[in-house]
């Protein structure tokens, strides 16, 4: 019975006319000359268990080479035995981001008071030295650990800044309003990478010429700076969807500018906007592995380090697929995620 | 009471509260400036390196893979800025180009009422815009290209392409009289203009309406046909020749595009075709089913509401983000320096940068192309706005 | 007012926040001291000069470079923090104080030591350019390579030499760039090109790491002096000396006979050169600020020269370099090293 259900769907919706048939013969036959392989490739064949190169002795994907460069790929060159801490730190963000979600909302403005000003200082703290624990240098810091590092710091410190420049933008004062203008259309206008090597190469040479900002320092704040004018253009968006009314209501209550909007207009702005933010930070976890170009060894950078060692040459695909997987899942959650959450607050005004 | 009075006066034509901001920020910014600058030329002195944009004249000392204009090493940084620009600009313009194609493809066929075609496509568009660009660019540069045969077992296509692990050769279309062709066209630009002009009377006339675009698809063609026939323009084909040096095979002449800018015109064109994709659809979605009704209420068969209701309302909505991604792409482009592909960022912040040191000058001249770029787009998309609203009321 | 008040102490806090992660700068040794370790800067992976295995330990001639001035300065050789740089930054990283010494079979030149506020300290290896071609090719001089693609990395005295030696001889070729030598390797191994071109001692390191290094052959020509070496910041003439005086002593040595296995058997020597060497006599880390075992340390942690080449890169290692003929063995046996004496 069902087999008969499949043929008549089929008939009606796939092969209706010669023009319907043609499209969907085309379209099985892409389905079966890249699914079946890759399936085959991916788990059929391959292998799975071992410590060497010369373990992989089938056709399929050798994932020894993952398994043995595993902890390299997530952390770097982060000294092995202190890989607990970069874990804790992602435990606790990640609990009080899951936190916001069962707790009442006056309780989730001091989540979000934690998240931007308390958690940076314990992250970097537990990161870098802490308490006789070994110093680990800026510079060890590696692998996927360090895109999220940097990812979730751009965001964070890029927010502020971000409200400034929105609220800025839509500021009556003439010079304010232009600088904030100029600001953001400045940094949409360049591409990220230049802003990584200017803060590689050119940011050193403006700072005084004793002192030494190491790498990831600068880098991280290129990114934040460079984000920052996205979130702008975000909050501004929330900003300018918001009725006229609320202003007019909060001004007559006597409120002044930044009561005004601290505690009216940018709570229901930031609000409207939480996709356009969700959606920024999807980009910049996207873009951050570029800092592979400016010389961070980020998972792109150990995955390339690794397939260039001579004992393990050739294995190429497997690293990048590993490193496509996780992106892929990754970004695919955060944005169903935010989707969800579109949904969410969109019923909840009505 | 006087003093009050004049203190009131003061604070209100001064407007303390307006002006101290403006002033504050102004201060800040001009510190910081001559903070940085004292800095730079405190180190740049250390470490002996001049500023000043003369070094454009000085030779480069570089070859590069890849250039549109003659250039090595004993040329002048100007003229590798300038080789830097146009292969952005050329990376840029194809890709942007493939991107759309592929881009209104994917978008409609999402909307296909073949499940198949449609959730192929949601596939395509939800695998290629998850994944991280530079990702992309690697997976197409160091698998797909790194893999292909090298030159003595290449893939020869139907004796027109030919594909090797140094790059894809096409063969190089050599014109004589080429300018009858121009002549051509620009005399069927004209015809177009006058046969818009001519239609578009006849329909305030009679309402008769003419097919000006299959005419105007057919006088590009034709045209420039019947003037290369009548100015003798002829067109021989140079193919890529496999020369032999001992052991060592190379393919000589013709077109070669290096495997550098494929995978960086593969990737840049897939990961954007994606976004164009999700515009296009959301594009046409926006069309509310009631004009479509409409218009076969009112007796327009398909093709027509297509080209009349559908899809100039659908384009309002279609192109304002789609020149965002226009934009994207560009700036995208500056990711070549992955992979070596020699476009602006990679051979002028990259390559002379640390040849020179003179990193502010180098930066400050690309960022400020980008920008120009970014602005140069953008004016586009403003004028369309004008011209589009304008229309609408 | 409060609009710019926040934007005042707001950028205080930025900047507090920047120069948190500042240092500053002193001399090198008394940086060194106080941190507890050398920061060598080296290549991302030629081996038998610096190469790291899987589990993250460096090997190689100019990994031992480092490693003796650690010996020397902080009495353990294994206190390096090793940072691999590409051709590109290795010389920015130096001179903005990431890194204290950069050991990174670096060519001496007038234009860098001269040009850039540096100072090269000795030559640990002599070498020159070569070329290295497919077997498959049939081509057993450089002087039949006419319209060849040659893979090189940007940046580097290579590319000038090989246009040079190019032009001089009129053979065409075009030239597939990388910023990286890795890259420029796989391209080569892959078919991307038909030559490439590097120091001869880099060419037999890297077609260790190729798919069939049987297939490949280096052709006799030198097409250049490349003199190899370690290379520190010019405004430090302490550890300039640090620095070269490592270098000397482990091939004054080797000159004497001393190796780290007899060290200890020639304490009880009558020869006074050895005993100055080993800190016995006389006070020569006094002047270099070092104690009177700086030597010792060197000699018995990393070795003298002859030991550090024959591990690294010697006729046994995969490279395959012999000593015989190549003007890396002592004075007294042919070649060119000759150090000062240790007095």
């Amino acid at each position: 019975m069902k087999i008969k259900n499949l043929i008549i769907w089929s008939r009606t919706n796939l092969f209706s006319n010669w023009y319907n048939s043609l499209i969907s013969l085309f379209c099985i036959y892409l389905i079966i000359i890249t699914i079946p392989p890759f399936i085959d490739w991916a788990f059929v064949s391959a292998t799975f268990e071992g410590k060497l190169k010369t373990d992989c002795k089938t056709s399929g994907a050798c994932w020894v080479f993952v398994k043995v460069w595993f902890e390299k790929f997530m952390y770097g060159f982060y000294p092995v035995e202190n890989i607990w801490r970069i874990n804790l730190s992602f435990l606790i963000l990640i609990i009080s981001i899951s936190l916001s979600f069962f707790v009442k909302d006056k309780f989730k403005i001091y989540i979000l008071f934690f998240l931007i000003f308390v958690f940076p200082i314990i992250a970097f703290v537990l990161f870098h030295e802490s308490f006789g624990m070994q110093i680990v240098e800026r510079r060890e810091w590696g692998g996927l650990a360090l895109t999220f590092i940097l990812a979730i710091f751009g965001i964070i410190f890029s927010f502020p800044l971000g409200v400034l420049l929105a609220l800025g933008r839509r500021s009556e004062l003439p010079i304010i309003k232009y600088f904030s203008i100029c600001f953001i259309e400045f940094w949409r206008g360049i591409p990220l990478i230049t802003v990584l090597f200017a803060a590689a190469v050119m940011f050193p040479l403006l700072l005084p010429a004793d002192s030494y900002v190491d790498k990831t320092l600068r880098i991280a704040v290129g990114i934040a700076i460079f984000e920052s004018a996205y979130i702008a253009e975000v909050i501004r968006g929330g900003l300018q969807s918001l009725p006229k009314g609320q202003y007019d209501a909060a001004r007559s209550l006597g409120m002044g500018y930044w009561k005004m909007n601290f505690f009216i207009v940018l709570p229901q702005a930031i609000k409207t906007v939480i996709p356009g933010i969700a959606n920024t930070f999807i980009a910049l976890l996207k873009d951050t592995p570029l800092i592979v170009l400016v010389g961070m060894a980020e998972i792109l950078g150990m995955i390339n380090l690794a397939k260039a060692n001579p004992y393990w040459l050739g294995m190429a695909v497997e690293g990048y697929v590993f490193a496509a997987a996780i992106f892929w899942v990754a970004s695919y959650f955060l944005s169903s995620y935010s989707q969800r959450l579109e949904k969410k607050y969109s019923t909840e005004k009505k | 009471m006087q003093k009050s009075n004049f203190k009131n006066l003061l604070i209100k034509n001064f407007q303390w509260q307006n002006f101290l901001p403006q002033f504050l920020l102004l201060f800040f910014f001009f510190l910081l400036i001559f903070y940085f600058t004292t800095n730079a030329q405190v180190n740049l002195q250390a470490r002996n390196i001049t500023s000043g944009f003369d070094f454009l004249g000085t030779n480069s000392g570089f070859d590069v893979q890849f250039s549109l204009i003659p250039y090595d090493g004993s040329y002048s940084f100007g003229r590798a800025y300038l080789v830097g620009l146009l292969n952005t600009l050329l990376v840029s313009f194809f890709g942007i180009i493939f991107a759309s194609i592929l881009g209104f493809i994917i978008g409609i066929s999402r909307l296909s009422e073949n499940l198949l075609l449609s959730k192929l496509s949601h596939f395509y568009v939800e695998l290629f815009r998850n994944l991280p660009l530079i990702l992309q660019i690697f997976f197409w540069y160091f698998v797909v290209l790194r893999n292909l045969p090298t030159t003595e077992k290449s893939l020869i296509l139907l004796d027109f392409l030919i594909i090797n692990v140094q790059g894809f050769y096409f063969p190089k279309f050599i014109f004589t009289n080429f300018q009858f062709i121009i002549y051509g066209i620009i005399f069927a630009i004209l015809t177009i203009f006058l046969l818009k002009y001519y239609s578009n009377k006849m329909f305030y006339n009679s309402g008769k309406y003419l097919p000006v675009f299959k005419l105007s698809l057919i006088f590009l063609i034709l045209f420039p046909l019947v003037f290369s026939v009548l100015g003798n323009v002829g067109l021989t084909f140079e193919q890529a020749k496999l020369i032999q040096n001992f052991g060592i095979f190379n393919y000589v002449g013709g077109v070669k595009l290096v495997p550098e800018f494929l995978a960086l015109l593969f990737a840049l064109s897939l990961y954007t075709s994606t976004f164009i994709a999700e515009n296009v659809r959301a594009g046409i979605l926006s069309i509310s089913k009631g004009q479509k009704e409409a218009a076969k209420s009112l007796g327009f068969n398909n093709s027509l509401s297509l080209k009349l209701i559908v899809i100039p309302q659908a384009l309002r909505v279609i192109i304002p983000p789609t020149t965002n991604q226009y934009l994207n792409l560009v700036k995208n482009s500056s990711l070549a320096a992955g992979i070596g592909y020699p476009d602006l960022t990679s051979v002028f912040a990259g390559t002379s940068l640390s040849q020179t040191g003179k990193a502010i000058e180098i930066i400050f001249i690309v960022m400020m192309t980008y920008l120009s770029i970014s602005l140069f787009i953008s004016l586009i998309l403003n004028w369309y706005n004008k011209k589009i609203a304008f229309i609408s009321k | 007012m409060k609009n710019s008040m926040f934007k005042f102490f707001g950028s205080i806090a930025l900047f507090a926040f920047l120069l948190s992660g500042t240092v500053a700068k002193a001399g090198t040794k008394e940086d060194v001291t106080k941190k507890g370790s050398v920061s060598c800067g080296v290549s991302q992976g030629v081996p038998g000069f610096s190469n790291a295995d899987a589990s993250g330990k460096w090997t190689g001639i100019d990994v031992d470079m480092c490693r003796a001035v650690a010996a020397a300065v902080l009495g353990d050789a294994n206190k390096v923090k090793y940072q691999p740089l590409s051709a590109k930054d290795r010389f920015e990283v130096l001179k903005s104080g990431q890194i204290d010494m950069l050991s990174r079979n670096t060519t001496w030149t007038l234009s860098r030591d001269a040009g850039l506020g540096l100072e090269f300290v000795g030559t640990n290896f002599y070498d020159g350019q070569g070329f290295i071609v497919r077997k498959a090719a049939k081509v057993n001089t450089a002087k039949k390579l006419n319209n060849v693609k040659v893979c090189v990395e940007t940046g580097t005295t290579t590319e000038l030499n090989l246009r040079d030696y190019f032009k001089a001889n009129k053979l065409k070729y075009e030239a597939v760039s990388f910023t990286k030598a890795d890259e420029a390797v796989a391209a080569y191994d892959a078919g991307r090109c038909d030559v490439y071109t590097t120091d001869k001692s880099g060419l037999a390191a890297q077609r260790t790491k190729m798919k069939n290094p049987g297939e490949h052959t280096v052709l006799p020509e030198t097409i250049s002096k490349e003199p190899l070496g370690p290379v520190v910041r010019g405004n430090d003439q302490n550890w300039r000396d640090i620095a070269a005086w490592s270098l000397y002593v482990m091939i004054e040595a080797e000159e004497l006979g001393v190796n780290s296995k007899n060290i200890d058997s020639m304490k009880s020597t009558d020869n006074p050169n050895i005993k100055r060497l080993l800190g016995l006599e006389g006070d020569t880390g006094k002047s270099l600020g070092l104690s009177n075992t700086w030597a010792y340390n060197i000699i018995k942690q990393v070795g003298n020269y002859g030991e550090v080449y024959e591990r690294n890169v010697g006729a046994k290692t995969p490279l395959g370099l012999a000593r015989k003929g190549s003007p890396n063995q002592l004075w007294s046996k042919g070649g060119i090293l000759y150090a000062p004496p240790v007095r």
